[in-house]
C-alpha cells in the first residue's frame, strides 16, 4: 500500500476548509452584490479610513513583535542554558498560557486592567491613584504580547537547545570572551529560530481581532476587527472578502521576505 | 628539536564525575615542541585530560602549570592553546575563509594580514580555492583540514587534537597522519594528540602516554613503549602480544610451562611471579626437533605483508607472524631469542 494514501483525509479537509473558502474569498472580493465582476470593493479598501486601520494593525503588530523578541530571546536563552536544564517549572509557566483559549486569556486580562479591576482595586487599597488602562493602546499591546510571547520563546529555545556545545567551546578556544561568543556564534546560529519566532508572532498579530476590541474598548480597531465586522455585523461579504484578500497578500509578502533572510529554511517559518 | 623546558605540567591531577573517577593522580610534563600522544581505550580519561589542559574541564585536585604558572583560573579564551575538536565543530554560519579567520578577527588584526595568514594556512592544508565555500558542503577530510587550519592560524603554543582523524577512512587517515607530523615539525608547535589507535600513536609521536582507567600506565618514546612495555596492559594494547604467566627464576632466566628460557631482564626477586610478553613477530618457526617448544599449526590467515599463524603447544596457543607460511596441521618447533622475551611485573605493582 502506498504511504501517500494516509494523507488523503487531510487533503480532503484541506480542500473543504482551506482551498474552497479561499476560492470563495477571491470570488466575493472580485464581484458585486449582483454577482457581476467588479473591482469596486477592492478599490474601496484604498479609502483613508481603512488604510489607517491597516497601518495601525501593522504598527501594533510590529511593536508587539519587537517587545516579544526583546522579552523572549533572553527568556529562551536562560531556559536553554545548561544551568537550567533540569528545572522545567519556568518553562511550563511560559508555555501555560498557550494551553488556554486566547479569548479566555484576554477576558482575564480585561478583569485585571479594568477601571475598577483587580489592579486598580489593589492600587486604591494601597492609597494610590487608580490608573486608566483599559481602552488604551498600551492595554491592547500588553494583551497581544501576553498572547503571542510563547510563540517567540519556543522556536528560539529550540534553536538554542539543539546548538552543538562544542561549537561554543570552539569559539572560546579561539579567543572569544563570553560576549563575543554570543555575538559571533550563538546569536547567528539561533537566527533561524528568531526568524521563525518573528513569523509566528507577527502574522497572527497583524490579523489580531477581539483583543483590540476587548482591551481597547473599541478605540483601536484593527484590520482583523474590520474584517470580522464586515462579515458578522454588516453582512457585507464582498467588501469583507476584499479586505481578507489584501490581508492574505500582505502575509504572503511578509513570509517571502522572512524566508529570504533564512535561505536554508532551518527556522521553517513556511 | 624538542626543548628541555617543561611547557605544561600536570601535578597530581584528579577528576571525578559523580562516582566515577576519570583521572587519578596524573603526573606528566610536556616539553616545548614535543608531539605527545595520549593513548588508551575509550573511557580511560585521555579526553578529560585534554579538556583540562584546554580549560573546558577543571581538575578536582592537583595543579595544571603552563610555563610554571597555575592556569586553573585562566578561561579557555585566554590560554595560548588551540584545539582541533573531535567532530571538528566548525561554524556552519561562516564560510571556509571566515572559519579560519575567526581567531584572527577577534584579535583585531589588520584585514590584509588576516588574508595573508589565512591564505598561507589554506596552502598548508592544501585547500586553496575553497575560501568562499560553505563548510557544510565539504567532505569529512576537508572539514578536518579546515578545523586544523582554524586552530593553527592563531600560532598557538600548544595544539590539542581530540581524535581528529577518527571519522576518516584508513587511506585518508594515513595521509593525514604524515601531514600532521610534518606540519608539527615545520611549525615547531607542541602537539598533544588524543587517540585510541595505537598505530597512529606510534607513527606520529615523540612521546606516547598510555592510559587506562584514569591512570598513566607508561610514558615513553614509541620504540620503547613497543619494545619494552611496562606491564601486560601496555603490551596487549600496543600491538599484538603473547602474554604468559611465568616466574623469574633468577637474573636472565625465566620459566614458563615448567621450562626454562634465557632472557635479558634483571632485578626481579628470585622466583617472582611475572607476566612474560613475546611479540608475534619474535616467535621463530623452526624444525620440530630443533625448537625450544613444539606445536602444531591450527590456523593461518594472510595479512598482506605476513601470515598470522596460531600454533598450539601443550600448554599455550601462540600467535606467530611470519613471512613464510606453514600449512595447517604441520608440526613445527618454536624458538624465542633471549632479547625478545620481555618480563613484566604482574599488573597492579608498577
Amino acid at each position: 500500500m502506498k504511504r501517500s494514501w494516509f494523507a488523503y483525509p487531510y487533503s480532503l479537509w484541506m480542500v473543504i476548509f482551506t482551498i474552497a473558502p479561499m476560492i470563495f474569498v477571491v470570488y466575493f472580493a472580485l464581484t458585486d452584490t449582483s454577482g457581476a465582476l467588479s473591482l469596486a470593493n477592492m478599490a474601496a479598501v484604498g479609502q483613508e479610513t481603512y488604510l489607517k486601520i491597516l497601518w495601525r494593525s501593522l504598527y501594533l503588530a510590529l511593536i508587539c513583535t519587537v517587545i516579544c523578541l526583546l522579552l523572549g530571546y533572553p527568556a529562551a536563552y536562560f531556559l536553554a542554558s545548561r544551568d537550567f536544564n533540569r528545572n522545567q517549572t519556568l518553562f511550563v509557566l511560559i508555555l501555560l498560557p498557550m494551553w488556554m483559549n486566547f479569548l479566555l486569556r484576554t477576558y482575564a486580562m480585561m478583569s485585571l486592567m479594568e477601571n475598577s479591576g483587580i489592579i486598580n482595586t489593589l492600587l486604591k487599597a494601597m492609597g494610590l491613584e487608580p490608573v486608566r488602562m483599559i481602552g488604551t493602546e498600551g492595554a491592547v499591546l500588553v494583551g497581544m504580547v501576553y498572547n503571542f510571547l510563547p510563540f517567540m520563546v519556543l522556536p528560539i529555545h529550540t534553536s538554542l537547545k539543539k546548538m552543538d556545545q562544542r561549537v561554543i567551546e570552539a569559539a572560546e578556544d579561539l579567543g572569544a570572551n563570553p560576549a563575543q561568543v554570543f555575538r559571533r556564534v550563538t546569536l547567528p546560529l539561533s537566527l533561524p529560530g528568531v526568524i521563525s519566532g518573528i513569523t509566528m508572532v507577527f502574522m497572527p498579530a497583524v490579523t489580531t481581532f477581539a483583543i483590540s476590541r476587548l482591551l481597547g474598548s473599541g478605540n483601536f480597531m484593527m484590520f482583523g476587527d474590520l474584517i470580522d465586522k464586515q462579515f458578522l455585523e454588516l453582512n457585507n461579504w464582498h467588501f469583507g472578502s476584499s479586505l481578507s484578500l489584501v490581508m492574505m497578500a500582505l502575509i504572503i509578502v511578509s513570509i517571502s521576505l522572512l524566508n529570504k533572510a533564512d535561505p536554508k529554511g532551518e527556522g521553517s517559518a513556511m | 628539536m624538542i626543548e628541555d623546558t617543561h611547557l605544561i605540567e600536570l601535578k597530581g591531577v584528579s577528576r571525578t564525575f559523580g562516582d566515577t573517577p576519570a583521572l587519578k593522580n596524573i603526573n606528566l610534563y610536556i616539553r616545548k615542541r614535543e608531539f605527545v600522544t595520549l593513548l588508551g581505550p575509550s573511557g580511560c580519561g585521555k579526553t578529560t585530560m585534554l579538556r583540562i589542559i584546554g580549560g573546558f574541564e577543571y581538575a578536582d585536585e592537583g595543579q595544571v602549570l603552563f610555563e610554571g604558572r597555575d592556569i586553573a583560573n585562566v578561561p579557555p579564551y585566554k590560554r595560548r592553546i588551540n584545539t582541533v575538536f573531535q567532530k571538528y565543530a566548525l561554524f556552519t554560519h561562516l564560510n571556509v575563509y571566515d572559519n579560519i579567520a575567526f581567531g584572527l578577527n577577534l584579535r583585531k588584526m589588520p584585514k590584509d594580514e588576516i588574508a595573508r595568514r589565512v591564505g598561507r594556512m589554506l596552502r598548508l592544508v592544501k585547500m586553496e580555492g575553497y575560501e568562499k565555500r560553505s563548510v557544510d558542503s565539504l567532505s569529512g577530510g576537508q572539514q578536518q583540514r579546515i578545523a586544523i587550519a582554524r586552530a593553527l592560524v592563531n600560532e598557538p603554543e600548544v595544539l590539542l587534537l581530540d581524535e581528529p582523524l577518527g571519522a576518516l577512512d584508513l587511506k585518508l587517515r594515513r595521509e593525514m597522519q604524515l601531514e600532521l607530523k610534518s606540519m608539527q615539525q615545520q611549525l615547531g608547535i607542541t602537539f598533544i594528540y588524543v587517540t585510541h589507535d595505537q598505530e597512529e600513536a606510534l607513527t606520529m609521536s615523540d612521546t606516547v602516554v598510555v592510559m587506562n582507567h584514569g591512570c598513566i600506565q607508561q610514558i615513553g618514546d614509541p620504540k620503547r613503549i613497543y619494545d619494552e612495555p611496562k606491564n601486560a596492559f601496555v603490551a596487549d594494547f600496543i600491538g599484538e602480544s603473547n602474554i604468559i604467566a611465568g616466574t623469574m627464576i633468577e637474573d636472565e632466566l625465566c620459566e614458563m610451562f615448567g621450562q626454562e628460557f634465557p632472557c635479558v631482564d634483571e632485578g626481579f626477586a628470585p622466583n617472582e611471579p611475572v607476566d612474560i610478553v613475546v611479540r608475534p613477530e619474535d616467535v621463530m618457526v623452526v624444525g620440530e626437533d630443533v625448537g625450544q617448544l613444539a606445536g602444531e599449526v591450527t590456523s593461518v590467515i594472510f595479512k598482506g605483508v605476513h601470515y598470522e599463524m596460531m600454533i598450539r603447544t601443550d600448554a599455550f596457543t601462540w600467535k606467530v607472524h611470519s613471512t613464510t607460511m606453514q600449512p595447517v596441521g604441520t608440526r613445527v618447533g618454536l624458538t624465542i631469542v633471549p632479547f625478545n622475551i620481555h618480563i613484566m611485573h604482574k599488573a597492579g605493582g608498577q
